[in-house]
């Protein structure tokens, strides 16, 4: 076994380990830190497979900026955990079935021959930027699909504030742009008085 | 260099290039942590001396061997874990703290050849290692079972995450220019340019042309580091200490190192992306290491000085200036860089 093999090995069991962690966790805050940490080691992963671009981009996207986003939520849950598990025998079958669909689904793309590694020519030459490769194929080839997928999530970004948008508040809120115009003179007027002598 | 190595390969053999990454990596380290001991020292001097006062001076000469003892204070007192606390997270979110602030070093170039690992998404890398950095500060305000270690903690999320943007942004910008996500190569971009043909190489340097970004980058770089007057995650006078209120001993001491390696690493980043990194910023004189150094001490002692200088700001200011006052500048300034390097007057051929 080479040594690429054993890190292979390594990463996909830490992988494993933390995903199942995510799910039978009893405490929700540990369950999204074993999600951040199969991220990580899912960008291993990818490294490993010389997609650095990816490897990088899933770590700072993910584990830098959505995942915390999600820790700042799931703390402030309260979650009574017994509560949660109360219909879950109701509800296994139905689970049961999605489950094993999704693994079917999974196991026809990936039997998919796109999928699979190419014997040869799979190893880069040293030199080979896939930053940049990545980059000319999205803004040459795939310059619709990409668009789209931005209009996509600006349509999800303009709902979500919409439906949590109440209108403007009648609270004492104070307005930081007005406060930082302020200028002295508009607000302190100054008198000269004559000395009074008697 | 070469009986180094050779000596090397024969008393280690085949684990000999691991062992050599290791020495490296000990002579990064160990100079950024006496970097960061004298870094606490030099912030106490200078504030002392803004503030007519005298600053550390009592242990050896001008108070220099102060760091070490603080330090040796901070190794022998115990580290308390408050009774309510969640114990793993409570010892682990220092770690998170400071493994980020170490391993973002792993790419940083001291000058052209002098770098532990030169890959080619150098930049992608550091910008990703210092995003995990924000974990440290969060587990440990909620572990710590405090409400002001937690506010702290919640108010530094959002803090980093909204300036994380404007930062982002403003590093787009610097690899647009130079066209290559390598720090060596972003350094090695800045020496060419019409004045640097003149011999004034400093007006050839990215911040001329991007000046706009500079100030947003060392900006929001003071914010992800929560430096005053961004320190809103610890604010003494409103929540005490902030997300680390409930630790003692080299626990804290920690996260005071990581955040002070923090503080090197941004200088770093600013002297190597807008500042020309190590080279010289007239003709006549070499380009070297030390002219990084000389650069990245100047930032740290803006940093200094914003503390001494500034008053902290309120919390809903702090998102705006992030939000409503750098994003857009950024995005304009993105289009202009843009456009500029596509017409006839490009300076980035």
């Amino acid at each position: 076994m080479d040594f690429q093999t054993f890190v292979f090995f390594f990463l996909s069991a830490i992988l494993i380990f933390a995903a199942l962690r995510v799910i039978t966790s009893r405490n929700p805050v540990y369950a999204v830190l074993h999600l951040i940490l199969a991220f990580f080691t899912c960008g291993g992963i990818w490294a490993l497979l010389q997609a650095e671009f990816l490897a990088i981009a899933i770590i700072l996207v993910y584990v830098g900026a959505v995942m915390v986003l999600f820790l700042f939520v799931v703390m402030m849950l309260d979650i009574n955990v017994d509560r949660l598990r109360e219909g879950f025998w109701n509800y296994l079958p139905l689970g049961a079935i999605l489950g094993i669909l999704m693994v079917v689904e999974m196991g026809l793309v990936l039997g998919q021959k796109y999928f699979q590694v190419p014997a040869a020519g799979a190893v880069l030459p040293a030199g080979v930027s896939n930053t940049r490769e990545i980059a000319v194929e999205m803004f040459t080839n795939f310059v619709y699909p990409f668009e789209l997928a931005s209009i996509v999530l600006l349509v999800g970004m303009v709902a979500a504030i919409v439906l949590t948008y109440r209108g403007p508040k009648a609270s004492k809120n104070t307005n930081p742009n007005k406060q930082v115009f302020v200028k002295a003179k508009d607000r302190v007027r100054v008198l000269q008085m004559p000395v009074e002598k008697d | 260099m070469d009986a180094v190595m050779n000596l090397g390969q024969g008393v280690f053999g085949g684990v000999w290039p691991a062992v050599w990454t290791l020495i490296k990596i000990v002579l990064i380290v160990a100079p950024l942590m006496l970097g960061v001991a004298y870094l606490t020292w030099l912030e106490r001097k200078v504030i002392g001396y803004m503030q007519v006062r005298i600053g550390p001076n009592r242990v050896g000469p001008w108070g220099l061997i102060q760091p070490i003892a603080d330090g040796l204070k901070l190794l022998l007192k115990e580290i308390v874990v408050p009774s309510g606390a969640n114990k793993a997270v409570f010892i682990i979110a220092p770690m998170l703290a400071i493994a980020p602030a170490l391993a973002a070093w792993a790419v940083i170039p001291f000058n052209g050849t002098l770098v532990l690992a030169n890959i080619d998404a150098s930049l992608l890398y550091i910008m990703a290692i210092t995003s995990i950095g924000v974990y440290g500060i969060i587990l440990s305000g909620w572990a710590s079972n405090s409400k002001y270690a937690f506010l702290g903690a919640m108010r530094s999320a959002a803090q980093m995450v909204s300036y994380e943007v404007a930062m982002g942004f403003s590093l787009i910008c610097v690899l647009m220019v130079s066209n290559s996500l390598n720090l060596v190569e972003i350094v090695n971009g800045q020496a060419e340019g019409r004045f640097a043909g003149y011999g004034l190489g400093f007006l050839s340097w990215n911040w001329l042309p991007l000046l706009p970004m500079f100030l947003v980058y060392l900006i929001s770089g003071t914010a992800e580091l929560n430096r005053a007057p961004f320190d809103v995650a610890e604010g003494e006078s409103e929540i005490v200490a902030g997300f680390h209120v409930e630790y003692s001993g080299m626990a804290f001491a920690l996260f005071f190192l990581a955040e002070y390696a923090n503080m090197i690493l941004v200088a770093t980043l600013t002297s190597i992306l807008f500042l020309g990194g190590w080279l010289s910023p007239v003709g006549f004189l070499p380009d070297g290491m030390l002219w990084l150094f000389a650069k990245m001490f100047f930032v740290l002692v803006l940093f200094l000085w914003f503390r001494a200088t500034f008053p902290r700001y309120r919390y809903d200011q702090l998102m705006r200036l992030g939000w409503k006052v750098f994003l857009p500048i950024c995005l304009v300034w993105l289009v202009v860089v843009g456009v500029w390097m596509m017409s006839p007057l490009s300076i980035w051929k």
